[in-house]
């Protein structure tokens, strides 16, 4: 017994000293020319047509480019299209590229955008969760839903240099949904070679600024600059290593003690905390993002009018944004956020301007319309998600209801945020809070939602005839300015039915170090690292 | 027997491991690791939602070959028998949310993270308890003891989520010593694992510290320490040598439930630093709804407790000669 007693305290005395001397003590900074960012959340997948999500955008917006790409504004600039020209009728769009190399020195053909294109909207390539996006190209919704072959539709190449695309309708906001991830050139001859596991960075080849080395799912993503990419001379980083990890408050600390550059969040509701840890490093800047509520128009007692707008007028959006959020959110009395590209002035509630009491009477007096009072309460289930500032917002807006009458009398449930999203696609719930973040800049993207073909992505089910009349007239008009005007009339329609009852437009929540350079709010929160530099240290005093 | 008298002390070892006792308890294991499997499985599924319930929708069409691809379109019990085939075949399947990888290459790329913290802290568990524990016991009821054990009575009531970001706060971020999260790029070093490693220690320092303690005490008061006593034997080699054996083996009982309690402490510790092991991976995979993953990481950690559970009672049976397995 006594030797092996021996043995095993040996044994881990041994672990304990190796323990002791795993690593040198080595606190230095990371290199300069290295970006250290905060992601937030694991990508799905770093393939541009698998991806889903702004955390995956991060990386793979940063090896990638389409047709066009964004500057630090986020506004749409030329990237691979050198030139391009439109039709008359706005539908076909032809785009001349630039001589332009993949990083294993082969070059990029209009080929590699038809094969892309296809590849995006066939079917058979599984998860491809953003297709839809790209629905304005001609017979994309048919080859997306397998009714016709992926050579139908209207993307090809007139010869290795040209590329032309037919659309559906015209659509003024095309350079800005050919930035967007699903739009990007994937590599035709290695795609067809190694088949799915062509974002493995052994074979991973790219076009953009820079490539993918190391991936360490959970961990870290690093890559190093793409020496074939047009100005990789240039670039200030020669490395970026993204974290994707979801606890913000461990983020902030790794921001104190130097090993980060840039979060994606930080904790919400700790603006202030944060600004005295990090002076200078909280960038809040409005967002093309709404959280709303949503109600089921088809289901009692959201299928009266006169129910929802009664509750969007109880709404006590100030309360929300300025006692409970505190991180700059703007109360909402638009359903699509300001200042999207051509849509100068959003609609609005027509009772926006009113006093809070003057509104509680009111909506008291149209519940009252609707049959309820003491004998008949107003009572129903406000479902909201378990993540973010939703559970802190839902009690509040429970107390707004509550505030009409005794006799409304919501209840509230967290729910999952993921069974949450199933059961509005599904319409089993009476009304629940959602959001939505544009996936590119441009009004529609907000409005198609209420558009009665829109299908599960409709939470509230609305439908209404004049509403859907109105974005295929705005779809069809070339002229920008009545279009906007289309689109205006079209979300007063939705407002006044209070189809939606927006809360808040959200903002960035971006910790940036003050030294980096090249950083810009921007209302789509995408940042390019190939447009940041850091700033050279002061000498030692 | 004669040929055992002149071997080797790890010869004798060997030949006292009880291999009977072993074999049958890994046998016993299938059902054991079969059940898991199943009510894991089943719960999984029962929970709303599925991998694709995001606030996109797939259109129909990709959404049933999205399925099909990964059989999720077959009835339930037949995706439960799939299942099992391929994973006794070794296989734990792709990925259902991290479409570049496999269900294997995400579990290997946490494992050595989880092992070496796990293994890290265990030893300091075990160590620092026995140490305190000992200490406590000898020095009864003097401040030593009550200071030890209240310490002791902290570290079990003070969860890890708390210590955790205490802990990195104090010594990452306003002391500057050691990082304050995450890992060195990939590298495992000693300033990245010393905080996770202690957080993940600390509740079984004070677990192992109380149960070596009492155990300590009843084994001093025995006949056989009151003889060596008596028969002037160094006070230190009374401790060392004939009572630290004795008491030490309701620690030794106590690996088993250790394990469970460090693997399921990695799992918030993992979260709190930042650590890219397979706790971080079950929480991101359950939350997804990533049910290969998800099941992956429970037959990972069923498998280990079984394994460790088993380790536990083969040194018993080692350290105390009046255990038969038999």
């Amino acid at each position: 017994m006594r030797p092996i007693f021996h043995r095993l305290w040996s044994v881990l005395l041994a672990g304990l000293i190796l323990a002791a001397c795993g690593g040198p003590s080595n606190r230095d900074a990371p290199p300069e020319s290295q970006l250290r960012r905060g992601i937030g959340t694991s990508p799905d997948s770093l393939d541009p047509h698998q991806a889903e999500g702004t955390w995956a955008n991060d990386v793979i917006g940063d090896m990638f480019i389409g047709l066009f790409t964004e500057n630090e504004k986020s506004e749409p600039i030329p990237g691979v299209a050198e030139s391009w020209t439109v039709s008359d009728d706005g539908l076909v769009w032809t785009f001349k590229l630039k001589p332009w190399e993949w990083s294993d020195g082969v070059p990029l053909t209009a080929d590699d955008f038809v094969f892309s294109f296809r590849r995006l909207l066939d079917p058979k390539t599984t998860g491809a969760v953003y297709a839809s996006l790209q629905y304005g190209i001609k017979n994309a919704r048919e080859v997306n839903g397998g009714e016709l072959p992926p050579e139908a539709l209207g993307v090809r190449a007139i010869d290795p240099q040209t590329l032309e695309i037919t659309l559906t309708a015209p659509a003024p906001y095309l350079p800005g949904l050919l930035k967007h991830y699903t739009a990007f050139a994937v590599p035709k001859h290695v795609v067809e070679t190694v088949g799915e596991k062509w974002t493995d960075p052994a074979n991973i080849v790219v076009n953009g600024p820079y490539k993918l080395v190391e991936w360490r799912t959970g961990d870290f993503i690093r890559s190093v600059v793409n020496e074939r990419f047009p100005g990789a001379a240039d670039l200030c980083f020669k490395e970026l290593v993204y974290y994707p990890r979801s606890d913000h408050d461990a983020m902030v600390r790794l921001a104190q003690t130097g090993d980060i550059d840039m979060n994606n969040s930080f904790p919400t509701g700790q603006l202030a905390e944060v600004e005295r840890k990090l002076p200078g490093w909280p960038r809040i800047s409005p967002m093309m993002a709404t959280t709303y509520i949503v109600a089921n128009t088809k289901r009692a007692p959201f299928d009266d009018t006169r129910v929802r707008k009664a509750l969007a007028m109880a709404m006590d959006r100030e309360f929300v944004t300025d006692v409970i959020l505190k991180g700059g959110q703007i109360p909402s009395y638009n359903f699509v956020p300001a200042g999207m590209n051509g849509y100068p002035e959003t609609a609005r509630f027509t009772w926006a301007d009113m006093p809070r009491d003057q509104r509680l009477a009111e909506a008291r007096a149209l519940l009252e319309q609707a049959g309820y009072g003491p004998s008949r309460p107003l009572e129903f289930e406000f479902i909201h998600r378990s993540t973010g500032d939703n559970p802190r917002i839902a009690p509040a807006l429970q107390d707004s209801w509550a505030t009409i009458a005794d006799w409304v009398r919501p209840q509230i449930r967290q729910v999952e945020t993921q069974v949450l999203y199933n059961q509005l696609q599904q319409k089993d719930y009476e009304i629940a809070d959602t959001g939505w973040v544009a996936d590119y800049n441009d009004a529609y993207n907000f409005l198609y939602l209420l558009d009665s073909r829109t299908g599960p992505m409709n939470y509230g089910d609305y439908s209404n005839p004049a509403y859907d009349a109105l974005l295929d007239q705005a779809n069809n008009e070339l002229d920008l300015t009545k279009r906007a005007a289309l689109l205006k009339q079209a979300e007063q329609l939705i407002l006044d039915d209070a189809a939606v009852m927006p809360l808040l437009n959200r903002v960035t929540q971006m910790l940036v170090n003050p030294d980096i350079t090249g950083y810009a709010d921007n209302p789509e929160d995408i940042h390019r690292a190939w447009f940041m530099c850091r700033k050279p240290k002061a000498p030692a005093q | 027997m004669s040929d055992t008298v002149n071997a080797s002390p790890l010869a004798r070892t060997i030949a006292r491991i009880p291999w009977g006792f072993a074999a049958r308890r890994l046998i016993a294991a299938i059902p054991t690791m079969l059940a898991i499997v199943t009510i894991a499985f089943f719960m999984m599924r029962a929970a709303p939602g599925n991998p694709y319930s995001t606030e996109r929708r797939l259109t129909p069409e990709v959404e049933a070959n999205l399925k099909a691809s990964l059989g999720l379109d077959k009835p339930l019990f037949q995706q439960y028998l799939d299942y099992v085939g391929n994973v006794v075949q070794g296989d734990l399947g792709p990925s259902m949310r991290n479409k570049d990888k496999t269900v294997s290459e995400l579990i290997g790329d946490g494992l050595p993270v989880s092992l070496t913290i796990g293994a890290f802290s265990i030893t300091i568990a075990i160590f620092a308890g026995v140490g305190l524990g000992m200490v406590a016991a000898v020095r009864q009821n003097s401040p030593t003891d009550y200071s030890v054990m209240g310490l002791a009575m902290l570290g079990i009531s003070i969860p890890t989520f708390v210590t955790g970001p205490m802990l990195s706060l104090i010594f990452g971020v306003w002391l500057g010593w050691v990082a304050a999260g995450g890992l060195d790029l990939g590298r495992m070093t000693f300033e990245t694992l010393i905080l996770p490693i202690i957080t993940l220690a600390l509740p079984q320092i004070a677990i192992i510290s109380r149960l070596t303690r009492a155990s300590m005490i009843e084994v001093l008061r025995s006949n056989y320490i009151r003889t060596a006593r008596a028969r002037g034997l160094p006070e230190r080699k009374i401790l060392l040598r004939h009572a630290a054996p004795a008491a030490i083996l309701p620690v030794v009982s106590y690996l088993g439930p250790a394990t469970v309690g460090i693997v399921t402490g990695s799992v918030v510790v993992e979260r709190v630093f930042g650590l890219p092991g397979v706790g971080q991976s079950f929480i991101d995979g359950a939350l997804t709804r990533d049910y290969p993953r998800v099941m992956g990481v429970v037959i990972l950690y069923g498998g280990l407790i079984i394994l460790f559970n088993l380790i536990a009672d083969i040194l018993y049976a080692l350290l105390d000669p009046k255990v038969r397995y038999e």
